[in-house]
């Protein structure tokens, strides 16, 4: 009998059975379940149910952050619901506008750990693989569901390898391996999987750049996605944990539908074109396209690191264009303002908005008009996506989107860090 | 007889209902006006009960978003056919009562505005038969039951 995946051995102690396999259907406790501005509409899914009361409101975490400050009165009606809803239930997890994205805010206030189960009402869900965490969205009426049983229906999805070796160059990061991924093997090539990472590389990543491979897994279609956690994952979360935790690693013969192999020492800055996001190219094929406006932030790309990258390109330089930095939390904003980031991004000619998702989602703050360019370091740039269905959306690296932005067209940053 | 509408690959949420409207939009005609605002203008003006969605590969990719099975669901739409599907577009047609049938072949053969008919489990199409295969006994009781929100108001007592 052969081994098994991350996923079946984090499913199956999730259902409080000794072993699972891949295409079991298991009933799932979560460890922890999170919802956002959605919660509002999923409160009224479960008062359609019939259901009164949250099972384990311990264990439920909840952030404004989709559209914070709330750009509309209706935008705002929906968060007074979401605040009396979170009173009313005596939920204690709840992050008020400005605090930052859910998954950001859930990974440094350590909610949860290696080896568990985490689902919330967001497809980027995915991105808490980063510790070893078995990650994955649902949806609204799913959502409903956790909250009135504490329990989810689930499919033990197969699982696929991918084998990452090598260091990236200078100014080619997390989001590059990740576009060429998606690139390579499509917007559906993990469809209905779960993508356990593995490879020397991952001892290069930093914890901020580690959270981009399994965050842009969505875009691969994944189910989740894994990256085994090691002492630099177990020393983040030491002083904050509340709870104990064993990391879950698969076994070494353990059965995958797909093994890739990637070095990353060749990989260039990649770009991914309109409206698709393994549309990609190296950025060297698309130099000089005109882009009118670059905004830096997300769950994907919005941490400290990434402000810090894009403060490396804008040290002593003025951008040409508009471009909007948004911290993915408050935490974030207070270090990137205590290090000096924060003036070296201003003093450039960037301007700061509330830590929160801003315009990825086409809500607010940095909506393009009809026929523009963004250059973003965001996760998707569908047709509409950012609230224009004319505008046009590059995606790329901090790097890229700084380098652009001093340019006013699609730049290879590596000219301005030599 | 049910009308069917045609789309090609990889159809994301975004284009099948655009993310600026999920806070604000609440009624079921005001999110069935919406539906595939940005891929299709026809679609949500035309579209009647019955008809079928019939897409190529990876449908629903993108955003979690429910409204993007449940506008299609508002419109009319009872039947999703694809050549395959985004994981959580899947589990939120289950989920929605909305029957997500895998299918290559009938992709490749229906263009909008063909019909076909579903007679003893299995789809005419063409003058062909395609049997739907059958899902898993937990997952099949969802769709029987018309959702899971219908089948957990049994458990809960909830009234609509």
């Amino acid at each position: 009998m052969s081994g098994f995946t991350f996923a079946e051995k984090a499913l199956a102690r999730a259902a409080g059975i000794p072993t699972a396999r891949a295409g079991d259907v298991l009933d799932i406790t979560p460890d922890l379940i999170f919802s956002h501005d959605n919660t509002a509409a999923i409160r009224r899914i479960f008062a359609e149910i019939g259901a009164t009361h949250i099972t384990r409101p311990e264990r439920i975490a909840i952030t404004l952050d989709h559209a914070v400050p709330a750009p509309t009165t209706q935008h705002a009606q929906n968060h007074a619901e979401i605040r009396e809803w979170v009173k009313a239930q005596g939920i204690k997890r709840f992050f008020e506008v400005g605090r930052g994205i859910c998954h950001q805010v859930i990974s440094e206030e350590a909610l949860i750990l290696p080896g568990e189960v985490i689902f919330g009402s967001d497809s980027h869900s995915t991105h808490f693989g980063w510790l070893g965490a078995f990650g994955m969205g649902v949806g609204r009426t799913e959502m409903a569901s956790l909250w009135a049983t504490g329990q989810l229906w689930l499919r033990v999805p197969e699982s696929m390898r991918i084998k990452l070796t090598g260091k990236p160059q200078v100014g080619v990061t997390a989001k590059d391996i990740a576009l060429h991924i998606i690139g390579c093997w499509s917007t559906s090539g993990a469809a209905y999987r779960s993508v356990e990472f593995t490879g020397d590389t991952i001892q290069f990543l930093s914890l901020d750049e580690r959270a981009v491979l399994p965050n842009m897994m969505a875009e691969f279609g994944a189910m989740n996605a894994y990256l085994p956690p090691d002492e630099a994952v177990f020393t983040y979360l030491e002083a904050k944990r509340t709870r104990d935790y064993t990391p879950i690693y698969p076994d070494e013969d353990a059965t995958y539908e797909a093994d890739y192999a990637i070095s990353v020492d060749a990989l260039e800055p990649l770009i991914a074109l309109p409206h698709q996001p393994d549309n990609v190219v190296g950025v060297s094929d698309v130099v000089g396209e005109p882009v009118q406006q670059a905004f830096l932030g997300t769950c994907t790309n919005g941490r400290y690191e990434d402000l810090e990258a894009a403060a490396t390109v804008l040290k002593g330089r003025q951008v040409r264009i508009r471009m909007i930095v948004i911290p993915a939390s408050s935490q974030v904003l207070l270090r990137a303002m205590q290090s000096g980031v924060l003036q070296t991004l201003i003093e450039a000619g960037a301007t700061i908005a509330t830590p929160g998702c801003g315009p990825c989602m086409g809500n607010h703050m940095g909506i393009p008009a009809p026929a523009e360019a963004t250059i973003s370091s965001a996760n998707r740039n569908f047709k509409g996506r950012m609230g224009t269905a004319d505008a046009m959306t590059y995606l790329a690296n901090p790097y890229v989107v700084a380098a652009s932005a001093i340019t006013g067209v699609l730049t290879d940053p590596r000219e301005f860090l030599a | 007889m049910m009308r069917c509408w045609v789309y090609g690959d990889d159809v994301n949420t975004d284009v099948i209902f655009p993310g600026k409207y999920t806070y604000t939009l609440k009624t079921p005609e005001e999110i069935a006006a919406k539906a595939l605002e940005d891929l299709d203008p026809n679609f949500a003006r035309h579209v009647r009960p019955g008809d079928v969605m019939v897409a190529g590969r990876n449908w629903g990719c993108g955003s979690s978003r429910e409204q993007a099975v449940t506008a299609l669901k508002y419109a009319g739409i009872q039947l999703i056919i694809a050549a395959s599907f985004n994981g959580l577009y899947f589990r939120n047609c289950i989920n929605q009562g909305i029957r997500p049938v895998v299918n290559d072949k009938l992709y490749q053969i229906l263009k909008t505005g063909d019909v076909i008919e579903i007679i003893d489990g299995a789809i005419h199409a063409k003058g062909q038969i395609f049997p739907i295969p059958p899902l898993s006994p937990s997952v099949q009781a969802i769709i029987d039951a018309g959702g899971l929100v219908p089948m957990l108001r049994q458990r809960f007592g909830g009234v609509r």
